[in-house]
């Protein structure tokens, strides 16, 4: 036998704790989100009335949103394709070398370590209108950079904190994927000639997809949820909106403008469009991109 | 054999020494600016090398009050590090529980237990934050540590990275344990815990980390200053006003706030590169 019978109540005992936490802490509050999307509160929160979709079609309805999609797109492609080509041309490179891999692995992964927030801090002060190096030199360079003015350069600053944090996930990921690609196969294409270049373009890159395709999924969801505090460090989602993601305006909506209709109707929208994602990722990592 | 060129071995050298050195620059800024006092920084652009008021301003930082969060960054370092042990620590011992009743175990509805604990690996807090926020304060948890540690320990990566582990722990094990006559407590004890000793120390440094970074969820639910974490506390040292940034207490701050987890990161590595790798299979 593989397991323990005869015990009736031991195992809910041991489950109890974590479908308790569970319970209480996600689907109590996931369903609240579901249901409270479907109703209109009034501005002091004492009545509420079904609103049917009233709630969605608003939501849908506004320019704001469609501006947040849009930052939210850019900012997410921009930081996962960032983030993975630095990754990727590093990792290969620690992967040819073959002393001192380990040496660039731990010199590389602690920004992993390094909250969001706290990276926002470090490039607000790298770029830091008065007093940083970087502003400083593209000021010398003739370009004038405010991004608490303008919203194309904040947008660009907290992309450039989120890949600096993001990148060391990403090497540990193609370093890893790498190092599992078989020496035989690159040394075969070397003896048919292959150059270096040739190599890992026909031979390295089409094995990496499956890590590849994993990481544009985990960095898409990283660029939505974990940058928040990236976002509300450097920039609080200004400029004009200019770097308000649509995790940021869910924040903003619900706990800045209390409109709690508005925030829940954007949850489900944001649950959807994650569970997707999600589905996405189990569906076709595994069979699309195969060698 | 050797296929590899020398030439551009250097090449790779150069690039990932001039990689390392990009990645590090920005926390060097913050280092070397947080070793200067306020007139000193902003008589020109940031510093390259230290300044000679450092140590009065980390110590300042640490023993003083700091205005505009009304407490000191000890207390602040403090309340991350009983949050951040809190999540990894409480996390990974009801995963520990959840997945050996899972795995070990039959009884009814053990498909659906299994699926509700699975389905929250689909949605972070982030997007569920106003009902779970209504959820705490209608138990009275907001500004307390188990409001900010109980609704971030409702997920399930932990649990499922240690199915995985048990279902590859043979069989023969759990019958010999019987016939010897060890319940499943002993068995859990004395055999399960040692052998997943790895795989625990890969989530926690996991754990922590994600634990010791949150933001929003300390930002929303901390208004007493006695619970804030010092992550969520750089955001009102920026803010000012009108005045200038004191960006020695900031990058001071900063560099406190990613010192604990940069140690975890450095000195439990292996298992951090495990701990990775695993929980996102």
């Amino acid at each position: 036998m593989t397991h323990f019978q005869r015990y009736r109540f031991t195992p809910w005992l041991l489950m109890a704790p974590q479908l308790i936490i569970v319970g209480v802490f996600f689907f109590w509050p996931a369903l609240q989100a579901v249901e409270q999307a479907f109703y209109v509160e009034d501005a002091f929160g004492l009545s509420r009335q079904f609103a049917g979709l009233a709630n969605f079609v608003a939501v849908l309805q506004e320019p704001d949103y469609y501006q947040a999609l849009g930052t939210t797109v850019v900012f997410s492609l921009s930081v996962a394709l960032g983030a993975m080509a630095i990754a990727l041309l590093l990792a290969v490179q620690a992967d040819r070398v073959l002393k001192g891999a380990n040496a660039y692995k731990t010199l590389l992964i602690w920004p992993y370590a390094v909250a969001p927030a706290v990276a926002g801090v470090l490039w607000l002060f790298l770029f830091d209108p008065t007093l940083g190096l970087v502003s400083a030199a593209l000021k010398a360079l003739g370009v004038d950079w405010n991004h608490n003015l303008d919203g194309s350069q904040a947008l660009l600053l907290v992309i450039l904190a989120s890949i600096w944090k993001q990148m060391s996930y990403n090497f540990v990921f193609f370093l890893a994927g790498l190092q599992a690609i078989p020496k035989s196969l690159l040394e075969a294409a070397a003896i048919d000639g292959a150059g270096p270049w040739r190599r890992f373009w026909t031979v390295t890159f089409p094995l990496l997809s499956p890590t590849s395709f994993f990481l544009l999924v985990m960095n898409s969801v990283y660029a939505f949820f974990e940058t928040f505090g990236t976002i509300d460090t450097v920039t609080g989602g200004g400029p004009g909106g200019a770097t308000t993601t649509l995790v940021y305006k869910v924040y903003q909506d619900g706990f800045i403008g209390q409109d709690l209709g508005a925030s829940a109707a954007q949850s489900v929208l944001l649950m959807i469009l994650v569970g997707l994602l999600t589905l996405i990722q189990f569906r076709f990592v595994e069979r699309r991109v195969q060698y | 054999m050797r296929y590899q060129r020398p030439g551009l071995d250097l090449a790779s050298h150069l690039l990932l020494a001039v990689g390392c050195g990009l990645f590090f620059l920005p926390v060097w800024l913050a280092f070397t600016a947080s070793t200067h006092s306020m007139s000193d920084l902003y008589a020109n652009v940031a510093p390259l090398w230290v300044g000679d008021a450092g140590l009065s301003n980390y110590a300042r930082l640490i023993h003083d009050p700091v205005s505009g969060l009304g407490t000191d960054v000890l207390r602040l370092l403090a309340n991350s590090m009983v949050m951040a042990l809190g999540i990894a620590v409480g996390k990974i011992a009801i995963s520990l529980l959840a997945a050996y009743a899972i795995v070990f175990f039959r009884f009814p509805l053990r498909r659906l237990c299994f699926w509700l604990i699975f389905i929250t690996l689909m949605l972070p807090v982030e997007v569920r934050i106003l009902p779970t926020y209504e959820v705490v304060a209608d138990l009275h948890l907001l500004d307390s540590y188990p409001g900010l540690i109980l609704p971030l320990i409702a997920s399930a990566t932990a649990t499922f990275l240690l199915r995985q582990f048990y279902l590859t722990i043979p069989p023969e094990l759990v019958e010999a344990a019987r016939i010897d006559g060890a319940g499943p407590w002993r068995f859990l004890r004395d055999i399960l815990l040692p052998l997943s000793k790895t795989n625990i120390a890969a989530l926690f440094v996991i754990m922590f980390i994600y634990g010791w970074n949150q933001y929003l969820w300390p930002l929303l639910i901390t208004t007493n200053a006695d619970y804030l974490t010092v992550v969520v506390s750089l955001k009102r040292l920026l803010t000012t006003g009108d005045a200038l940034v004191p960006w020695q207490d900031v990058t001071a701050t900063a560099m406190l706030a990613m010192g604990p987890p940069v140690l975890v990161i450095l000195l439990m590595q292996r298992y951090f590169v495990k701990g990775l790798v695993e929980t996102e299979k």
